[in-house]
């Protein structure tokens, strides 16, 4: 989980963020790369999470293993619900709402670390 | 392209920057809720005050979203009644807080203003109420 992986999920994020914040700003609505874009994201935080559910079975597991599977579906399941509502969106909205999405992505892995770093005896 | 001046005055409540809104509240519907779920099934006699205002923030960010979601008169006034109550929360606890941590051992979404979520709890009624204001209803 604490990996180069999860520093890329994070980089990717941030830098898609910026992007999307700057698309808004600049009042265009995203466009069908953006979309792509966004569910690239989804491919490699769907990596990540596949990494960290196989670290699950290996042994160390997370003292608190609720909350990490729970922020587990909803990091799953984020990106793609936010490009749904962005497609929803076509205005400057949009970009928007993918750019808040970027910016919850680093969060959430950072707390999904956070968790899985207290390991139960 | 001026997608948002073109955007009819009368344009349901959850589109525009409402959606925007939909995602933000829905993700501290989720986070509040979550968090409460946690903390009361686990350790609820450590601190019951903070836990049981955690799961009354958690409802108050849940009919914010569901407000928004619905729109038109009804979940307008949703939305009013609950980004309302949301502001008056985070004001009322986050002074309590700030002031005097006695009553609350452990923390809440929004103690100290929610710091712990980067102020966002702070900013969000705002906006929130901002935008339902923009939306009130005009004689045609």
């Amino acid at each position: 989980m604490n990996g180069p992986l999860s520093v890329a999920t994070i980089v990717v994020a941030l830098v898609l963020a910026v992007w999307y914040l700057l698309r808004s700003a600049l009042n265009r609505a995203p466009s069908r790369y953006d979309l792509l874009a966004a569910a690239a994201l989804t491919v490699l935080v769907a990596v990540l999470l596949a990494v960290a559910v196989i670290g699950l079975f290996d042994g160390e597991r997370p003292s608190d293993t609720v909350t990490f599977i729970g922020y587990l579906i909803t990091t799953i399941a984020f990106t793609p619900v936010a490009a749904y509502l962005a497609r929803l969106e076509p205005t400057r909205w949009g970009s928007l709402i993918l750019g808040v999405a970027c910016l919850v992505i680093p969060v959430l892995v950072l707390r999904l670390q956070q968790i899985a770093s207290v390991t139960g005896a | 392209m001026p997608e948002a001046s073109a955007r009819p005055r009368d344009a349901a409540l959850g589109s525009g920057l409402g959606r925007v809104l939909l995602l933000v509240y829905g993700v501290f519907a989720l986070s509040a809720s979550a968090r409460a779920l946690v903390q009361i099934t686990t350790k609820f006699g450590e601190a019951p005050l903070a836990y049981l205002l955690s799961a009354f923030a958690g409802l108050v960010y849940i009919s914010a979203t569901v407000g928004l979601a619905i729109g038109g008169a009804r979940g307008r006034l949703i939305a009013l009644v609950s980004c309302s109550i949301e502001l008056l929360g985070v004001l009322v606890v986050g002074i309590l807080t700030t002031a005097d941590a006695g009553d609350f051992p452990d923390d809440t979404v929004w103690s100290h203003f929610g710091s712990g979520y980067g102020y966002v709890p702070l900013v969000l009624p705002f906006i929130g109420l901002w935008w339902i204001w923009r939306h009130r209803p005009r004689p045609a």
